[in-house]
């Protein structure tokens, strides 16, 4: 983009090639930008390398950055270009040469762009095929299931599946362990190496379950059994957040889990299960299903002492909000 | 056949007595219809519906959550917008053909009138259309962007300070409902109706009535949607989503009204555009000559005919659940709260694209202007807005990537919202195709032009990011997202719009904007835009979900810097408006000619265009585009000697007009 165009437009012999400079600043600077990106960016890229959903969508952050990059630097160089070169001079009155198409570019465009977006497709699908679901909430059946052993109980280093199911309702969220009894936290803990399965659910209204750490976000549904799959890589905290606009205090529905070693996970779940059954509070609560009809609970109005402090729901799910119900 | 050939055929409507009676001089302005009949009319209206809906209701259930009854709301919602209308007299021809009284002989009211007045009235000139929709549509972008400037001062701080969470609430869901539905009009309001008929060398529009009435409905869309603050607001933001919406209070009514009203507005104004083009090209004017502005108007009147209807209808239902506790959205009830986000998003897909694509056809006639040289591929370029028109049904379902519906589906919906990218990437060939030893001449409407295209390439890039599942699974519902569209509407939609107030204006009012504070109010607006809204893909990436007050603290230096941009935005904006009140009203710096030396049609004739356009019906003789080509014939006879047309449609089944 240094040389100059020349004052002179009006000699076609003597005038550059354009299509050949273009290409060569572009195939400089894209080849860097990918470098950079690849090399330097993406250990940084979120949402981080705490799970493998976590993973599989820094790779494809990436990855798409890369392949995007390169369209990106050649439409802004080509408008950079063609405004430093081919602006009109002062005094220049003239109109440009009429030039109505060009089927060999136009073809080698429509091509070009076709095989990047059947590229994306299948990188895409193959993404979020492989590693089930890549995190996202894939509904009541999913049909990309993570490997791991179901049991109805949980111990540690055995690669059985950890259950948890993830309730959502206005404007807090509540973890609830069915391997462990049913018991529920307020906190969200999970152990390290270990397949997950998030069943996520609302008793009111949409929201969204979103850890970010670990790369998981399904949409709480009322009456809707929405399954994620992660397995946690690294020790550490994780954020959640509500993520689906769900009333005024959308903004405040936020808490925090941990992801701890299998053996310190099974001591504060069993811990956890112990309290709540003496303390009444399994027994009390509703007997565990996949979704939860806030009209049909059949403790409500009970009274329930000391849950409070154990658990995030407290025991007490909303009352009928619908239209009908007197 | 409806087309017009006698310059001074008298329509079966113009024999009944003139406008104002028998003695034929004009009723005074404030004893005819208009708008301050009208007001008379919707406050009458809605006190009426409200206590039809206290009668109806008054033994009704009431929602649990709510104070009071939505029946009475909603009915004079609907009472107060039959008699704003009323008002205006939009029933008045109705009236008189039910009674079969001839109509008055008003037929292209507003045409040849001067003073003020007819812009205040139930006016069927669509030049005077396309002016009340202009003043309209920047009255409505700058309430909207008010509400934008409030929702970045309460983002200043990572906690709530300035507004209440209740007060947040209501103006994002003001902010967004505003910009989504009511800007749906920006462009297709003002310059489709003013120039689409200009364009295609037509006298008048279609169905001048269906055009006027569309217009019309938009103020009372804008004052029910603002009335939701006197509800408290709503909390559902622009999507409405159920069940939270049947939760809401009375807010929501407005709401769901406002944006179903908005919804037949845009029906009635696709309904016309659609026969208009078809019907009302002038000879020669062949679908090979057809301006691109004229071709992306004629695309998006397709996708509001029929992707609105869908929002037409998720918005009754809505209704329906909230007063007369019918349970389409319902849960526990056997509805499906999956059901109204297939239908909102059925329509919201399609929506974006009624935004995005007038703004291809703006910046198209832009380039080709000022770069002297033909459009690159014609046929490309209305391929590339027909298929993106065509491929945004197909898409909708990558708004509810993780919402859990229909999972096994979303490699397919990924692959079709991966293909939207190709016809885009046509409007991107033919703009880098025109500029290829162009002689560009860089005039304001070109600075915004060029800006479109900067920021589109950014949205549209960003949109790769989001259709692929696993990465949208940390974007989707972020701030990622949030930046994503205000790069395709904001800085595509609002730019190309910008790019045709400078372009079109002089055309419009034979007045020109300064130059000066023009360039002031592209550079702060180029580079303030930029500065609000690509830090927010680093926000949303980082973890900060849209229509949240709260956020991590280590997010506060960014916001910061964002509402601060944001604020110099709006002092841009602020220097657009003074700029026009300046221009428009003291110095009135005349514009007659032909100043960007444009061939299309609409420049070709007097400025401002005489009553009916043309005095004759022109004769197309050769593209819009022909720039740089010698011995260029003109682009139109526009004095076409008598028989030539009547020549023209000798053939023609139905010809003999």
């Amino acid at each position: 983009m240094t040389t100059q165009p020349g004052d002179q437009p009006a000699q076609p012999s003597t005038s550059p090639r354009h299509g050949l400079r273009l290409f060569l600043i572009w195939l400089v600077l894209a080849l860097a930008a990918d470098l950079i990106i690849w090399f330097v960016w993406r250990p940084h890229l979120p949402p981080g390398d705490m799970s493998d959903a976590a993973r599989h969508q820094q790779f494809d952050i990436a990855v798409l950055a890369i392949s995007g990059a390169p369209v990106v630097i050649f439409v802004l160089l080509y408008f950079i270009y063609s405004i430093v070169v081919w602006r009109a001079r002062p005094g220049d009155d003239t109109d440009g040469e009429p030039i109505y198409g060009n089927t060999k570019i136009q073809a080698t465009w429509i091509i070009g762009t076709t095989v990047i977006v059947l590229w994306l497709f299948v990188f895409g699908t193959v993404e979020l095929v492989v590693p089930a679901g890549a995190g996202a909430g894939e509904g009541p059946s999913p049909i990309w299931k993570l490997a791991g052993t179901t049991s109805s109980t949980w111990t540690p280093n055995t690669n059985t599946t950890l259950q948890v199911q993830v309730i959502g309702q206005q404007w807090t969220w509540t973890y609830r362990y069915p391997q462990f009894g049913g018991m529920e936290s307020s906190e969200l803990m999970l152990p390290v190496d270990t397949p997950v399965t998030f069943h996520v659910t609302s008793l009111d209204v949409i929201h969204s379950f979103w850890a970010y750490q670990l790369g998981v976000k399904a949409d709480a549904n009322p009456q809707v059994d929405n399954v994620a799959y992660v397995t946690p890589k690294t020790l550490g905290s994780v954020t959640v957040r509500c993520n689906e606009l769900c009333g005024i205090w959308h903004g405040a529905m936020f808490n925090y889990g941990h992801v701890v070693s299998p053996t310190a996970f099974q001591t504060w779940a069993s811990g956890v299960q112990a309290k709540e059954q003496s303390d009444g509070v399994l027994a009390a609560l509703p007997p565990y299903a996949l979704t939860y009809d806030p009209t049909v609970v059949p403790q409500l109005g009970k009274n329930l002492p000391k849950i409070d402090q154990i658990t995030g729901a407290a025991g007490y799910y909303y009352p009928p909000s619908d239209p009908v119900t007197p | 056949m409806a087309i017009e050939t006698h310059q001074d055929r008298v329509e079966p409507a113009g024999t009944g007595p003139p406008l104002g009676g028998p003695g034929g001089v004009l009723r005074p302005w404030w004893l005819r219809p208009g708008a301050h009949v009208g007001v008379i009319g919707a406050v009458v209206g809605y006190i009426l519906g409200h206590l039809l809906g206290n009668f109806l209701s008054s033994t009704y259930a009431q929602n649990a959550l709510s104070d009071s009854n939505d029946v009475p709301i909603v009915l004079g919602y609907a009472f107060g917008t039959i008699g704003w209308l009323a008002g205006l007299g939009v029933f008045n021809d109705l009236g008189r053909q039910v009674l079969g009284k001839p109509l008055l002989a008003e037929v292209r009211r507003g045409a040849g009138e001067v003073g003020l007045s007819k812009y205040f009235r139930y006016t069927l000139d669509h030049k005077v259309v396309g002016i009340q929709y202009l003043y309209g549509m920047i009255a409505y972008f700058l309430t909207g962007g008010l509400f934008a400037m409030a929702i970045r001062s309460e983002l200043l701080s990572p906690s709530y300070h300035l507004l209440g969470p209740n007060q947040y609430l209501m103006v994002v869901g003001e902010h967004g409902t505003m910009m989504m539905m009511m800007m749906s009009s920006v462009i297709l309001g003002p310059f489709g109706q003013y120039f689409g008929p200009l364009l295609i060398g037509s006298k008048r529009v279609a169905f001048p009535r269906l055009e006027a009435l569309g217009f019309w409905l938009t103020p009372a869309a804008y004052v029910i949607l603002l009335s939701a603050v006197l509800f408290g607001g709503f909390p559902t933001g622009w999507t409405g989503y159920e069940p939270l919406a049947t939760q809401a209070t009375q807010g929501e009514d407005a709401y769901f009204f406002a944006f179903g009203l908005m919804g037949l507005s845009m029906i009635l104004a696709g309904f016309n555009m659609i026969v208009t083009i078809i019907n009302y090209r002038a000879p020669g004017m062949r679908w090979s000559r057809l301006p691109m502005f004229v071709w992306s108007m004629f695309t998006v009147s397709f996708l509001q005919v029929l992707a609105v209807p869908v929002l037409v209808g998720a918005c009754y239902m809505a209704l329906m659940d909230r007063t007369f506790q019918t349970a389409f959205f319902a849960n526990q009830l056997g509805g499906s709260s999956f059901l109204y986000e297939d239908l909102f998003w059925f329509f919201g897909h399609p929506e974006v694209y009624i935004l995005a694509l007038p703004g291809f056809g703006v910046v198209a006639e832009v380039i080709a202007v000022f770069c002297r040289k033909p459009l690159f591929g014609y046929k490309i370029a209305a391929a590339g807005m027909l298929g993106v028109g065509i491929l945004s049904f197909f898409v909708w379902q990558h708004h509810l990537f993780v919402s859990g519906i229909n999972p096994d589906m979303r490699p397919l919906f990924m692959l079709t919202t991966e293909l939207i990218s190709i016809p885009t990437g046509f409007i991107f060939l033919v703009a880098m195709g025109t500029f290829w030893k162009a002689k560009i001449r860089f005039s304001i409407p070109m600075l915004f032009a060029l800006a479109f295209y900067f920021n589109f390439l950014i949205g549209g890039i960003s949109g790769v990011f989001l259709s692929d599942v696993p990465a949208d699974t940390t974007e989707h519902g972020s701030f990622f997202v949030m930046a994503h569209f205000h790069y395709t509407i904001m800085g595509g939609l609002i730019f190309a719009f910008f790019a045709g107030v400078y372009y079109w204006l002089p055309k419009m009012t034979g007045i020109k904007l300064n130059e000066k504070l023009g360039k002031l109010h592209f550079w702060t607006m180029f580079i303030f835009f930029n500065t609000t809204f690509l830090p927010l893909f680093a926000l949303g990436l980082m973890g900060m979900p849209r229509r949240v007050f709260e956020y991590a603290r280590n997010l506060e230096t960014l916001n910061d810097w964002v509402s601060i941009s944001a604020f110099c935005l709006g002092v841009s904006i602020l220097i657009f408006l003074i700029n026009f009140v300046l221009s428009m009203l003291f110095w009135r710096e005349p514009e007659v000619g032909n100043p960007w030396r444009a061939r299309s049609l609409e420049w070709q004739v007097s400025t401002p265009p005489p009553p009916e356009n043309f005095n004759r019906v022109p004769v197309i003789l050769s593209g819009p585009y022909d720039y740089g080509v010698k011995d260029a014939l003109p682009v139109a006879d526009l004095d076409p000697p008598p028989g030539v047309i009547a020549a023209a449609y000798a053939g023609a089944p139905g010809g003999e007009a």
